[in-house]
C-alpha cells in the first residue's frame, strides 16, 4: 500500500504559555487526496500545518510527509511540501516574478528551468501581466494566487493551502477551486485545505477531518459525514401568498415573505409525498434551495456538541 | 539536497542579498562614503595637521586603516542585521524555514551577502582616502586576511543580533552602544600607548582592537599588539560565533513558536 501523503501520530503541541494548542492528535491523509482540515479559530489548524512545514516546532509526536519523517530527514520531508500560509508572507517590495524565482533557487532549481516553470503558474494564475509589479501594488486576491504559484514552483507532491481563498471575491474564489481541482486531478498534487469557507471544503474535498480545542473531533469521507444529516432544510419559493398552509411534516412559513414556505426534511421522509401534498394543497412551488450549506450545519452541530461535553468534563 | 541544489540556493540567497544594498545604495553605499571623507577632512587634514606622528606615521595615514576597518564592521553587521530582520519582520524568513536548505546555508549566504557589503564599502572608503593621501600596503595579503576576517566575524554578529531581535529597536541597540563604542576606543583614532597604563591595559580586553590594529600593521607596518595572535584570537571568535548563530537558527530562535 502506498505511503500516505502525512501521516500523523500523537502530535501534541504545548506553547510557553502552557496553552495545549494540540492534544496528541492522529491523521491520515491519503495520496492524491483532497483533504479539508476543519475547525473554529484556535483549534489547532495552523499549528498542525506549521509543524508540517517547520514553521512550528512540535512538542511530542511523529509527522512523516510521503513516508519521511521529519525528525530524521526534514529536508527531504520539505521538499515534498508546498505551503500556502494564511497570512502574506512575502518581501512586499519585491517584484512578483524574483519572488516565484527566488523561492525557486531556496528549492535548488537552476533558473533555465525555473523561470518557464514560473511564467507558466504566473499565466495559469492570471499574474503574468503583473509580473515586474511590486508584491504590494497587488490587490488581496493577486497576493493569494501569487502565494499559490510560488508554492507550486517547485513541482511539490503535497501542497497545503491554509485559507487560500480568504477574502477574496466568490468569483476569483470559484476560479481558484478550478484551478486546485485541476492540479489534484492532473498533475495528482494531493491537498490540504483550510477554510472557514465550509461551501468550499464540501466542494472540493473527499475527505475531511474536524478539529476543536486541539483534538480531532471527526475523520471521515465528506459523502459519509454530509450522510450524518438528519434533517435538511429547504427553501420554497411559490408563486403567490398561500393562504391555507398544507399539513406536511416539517413545512412552515417564513416569518415577513409570503412567497416562501420552509421545508425541513427527515432522512427517510420521501420529497415526492411532500410534493404531492403541495400539488393537492394547490400550492405552486416555482424553485427550491438549501437554506444553509449542509456542511455548515454539521460543522456547527458538532464544535457545539464537544463545546457542551467539554463544559460537562470541566 | 544534492551538493548542486545548494550551491543554487547558496548562490539565490548571495545574489538577492548583494542586489538588495545595491538597489538601496543611497543607503547603504553612500552615507558611509560622505561621512568617512568627514573625517578625512576634518581629522586627518585640519586636526590631523595639528597632531603630526602617531607612531612615527603622519596622523592621515594612522587613521586612513582605522576609518576603513571601522566602515568594514559597522556595515557588514547592519547589512546581516537589518536584512534578516527585515525579514523576518515581512515573515519572507518563512520562505527559507519551509524550503529545504540546510540552515547552514542560509548562514553561510547571509554571511557572504554581509561580508560583500562590508568589502564594498571598505573599497569605497578606500577609494576616497586616495584623494587625501597615499595608501601603500606593507602586508597585501594579511590586510586582506584580516579585513575579510573581521567582516566575516561581523556578519555573523548581525545575524544573531537579528534572530534575537524582537522589534527593529533592537538591531540598532548592539550598533549604537556596543560596536560604536567599542570601535572608537580600539584605536581607530589613537595608539594605545597614549593612554596611561592602566587604559592601555583595559584597551586590551577590546576584541576590535586587535582587529584594527592588524589591518593597520598590514597597511603601515606599525601595530600596538601581535598580528598572529589577533588573527588567531578573531578566528577562535568566528568559530564560536557561528556555532552560536547556527544553534540558535536550528532552534528557530525568534523564527519558529
Amino acid at each position: 500500500m502506498a505511503e500516505p501523503a502525512l501521516s500523523i501520530r500523537g502530535l501534541t503541541k504545548v506553547y510557553g504559555n502552557d496553552f495545549h494548542a494540540l492534544k496528541g492528535i492522529d491523521l491520515n491523509v491519503p495520496q492524491g487526496d483532497f483533504f479539508a482540515l476543519l475547525g473554529p479559530n484556535g483549534a489547532g489548524k495552523s499549528t498542525t500545518l506549521g509543524i508540517v512545514c517547520s514553521l512550528v516546532n512540535k512538542t511530542a509526536g511523529q509527522v512523516k510527509v510521503f513516508g519521511v519523517d521529519i525528525d530524521t530527514n526534514f529536508s527531504l520531508a520539505k521538499y515534498h511540501l508546498g505551503v500556502v500560509p494564511q497570512e502574506f508572507n512575502f518581501n512586499q517590495f519585491e517584484k512578483v516574478y524574483d519572488i516565484v524565482l527566488t523561492q525557486a533557487g531556496y528549492y535548488g532549481m537552476p533558473m533555465r528551468e525555473a523561470r518557464p516553470r514560473a511564467r507558466q503558474l504566473l499565466e495559469d494564475l492570471g499574474l503574468w501581466d503583473k509580473r515586474d509589479n511590486v508584491a504590494r501594488m497587488l490587490s488581496g486576491g493577486m497576493k493569494r494566487r501569487l502565494m499559490i504559484a510560488r508554492a507550486l514552483i517547485h513541482r511539490p507532491k503535497l501542497l497545503i493551502l491554509d485559507e487560500p481563498t480568504a477574502g477574496v471575491d466568490i468569483e476569483l474564489r470559484r476560479s481558484m477551486w478550478e484551478y486546485m481541482r485541476r492540479i489534484n486531478r492532473e498533475e495528482g498534487t494531493t491537498i490540504i485545505l483550510t477554510t472557514h469557507y465550509l461551501e468550499e471544503a464540501e466542494n472540493l474535498c473527499r475527505n475531511i477531518a474536524i478539529i476543536n480545542h486541539g483534538e480531532i473531533v471527526k475523520n471521515t469521507t465528506m459523502r459519509e459525514l454530509l450522510a450524518e444529516l438528519d434533517t435538511e432544510t429547504f427553501i420554497l419559493d411559490v408563486s403567490g401568498p398561500v393562504e391555507a398552509l398544507p399539513d406536511i411534516e416539517g413545512l412552515e412559513r417564513v416569518a415577513h415573505d409570503d412567497s416562501q414556505l420552509q421545508l425541513s426534511v427527515k432522512k427517510g421522509q420521501r420529497l415526492n409525498d411532500v410534493f404531492k401534498a403541495l400539488n393537492d394543497a394547490h400550492v405552486d412551488v416555482v424553485s427550491m434551495r438549501n437554506r444553509a450549506n449542509r456542511l455548515e450545519e454539521l460543522f456547527v452541530n458538532l464544535v457545539a456538541e464537544q463545546n457542551q461535553a467539554g463544559e460537562i468534563r470541566s | 539536497m544534492s551538493m548542486r541544489q545548494i550551491w543554487v540556493a547558496f548562490f539565490t540567497i548571495v545574489t538577492k542579498e548583494i542586489r538588495r544594498f545595491m538597489r538601496i545604495w543611497p543607503q547603504t553605499l553612500l552615507p558611509p562614503s560622505i561621512t568617512m571623507t568627514m573625517y578625512f577632512i576634518i581629522f586627518g587634514n585640519l586636526i590631523g595637521a595639528r597632531v603630526g606622528e602617531m607612531d612615527g606615521v603622519p596622523y592621515i595615514d594612522y587613521i586612513v586603516p582605522g576609518l576603513i576597518m571601522m566602515s568594514v564592521i559597522t556595515n557588514s553587521y547592519s547589512n546581516v542585521a537589518s536584512s534578516f530582520f527585515s525579514n523576518k519582520f515581512q515573515r519572507s524568513v518563512e520562505e527559507m524555514v519551509v524550503s529545504p536548505m540546510p540552515d547552514w546555508v542560509i548562514l553561510l549566504g547571509f554571511i557572504v551577502g554581509g561580508v560583500a557589503r562590508g568589502l564594498a564599502v571598505g573599497a569605497i572608503v578606500t577609494g576616497v582616502s586616495l584623494f587625501f593621501t597615499d595608501v601603500q600596503v606593507h602586508h597585501p595579503f594579511l590586510t586582506m586576511l584580516v579585513v575579510l576576517m573581521t567582516a566575516v566575524l561581523f556578519s555573523i554578529g548581525g545575524f544573531i543580533n537579528s534572530l534575537l531581535a524582537k522589534k527593529f529597536d533592537d538591531i540598532s541597540i548592539v550598533p549604537i552602544f556596543v560596536l560604536t563604542p567599542l570601535t572608537y576606543l580600539g584605536g581607530v583614532f589613537y595608539s594605545i600607548h597614549t593612554l596611561p597604563e592602566i587604559w592601555q591595559n583595559i584597551s586590551m580586553i577590546n576584541p576590535i582592537l586587535y582587529m584594527v590594529n592588524t589591518f593597520r600593521y598590514g597597511i603601515l607596518g606599525v601595530s600596538d599588539i601581535n598580528a598572529g595572535g589577533a588573527i588567531a584570537a578573531i578566528s577562535m571568535f568566528i568559530v564560536v560565533f557561528y556555532i552560536l548563530a547556527l544553534w540558535l537558527l536550528k532552534r528557530g530562535q525568534g523564527i519558529r513558536s
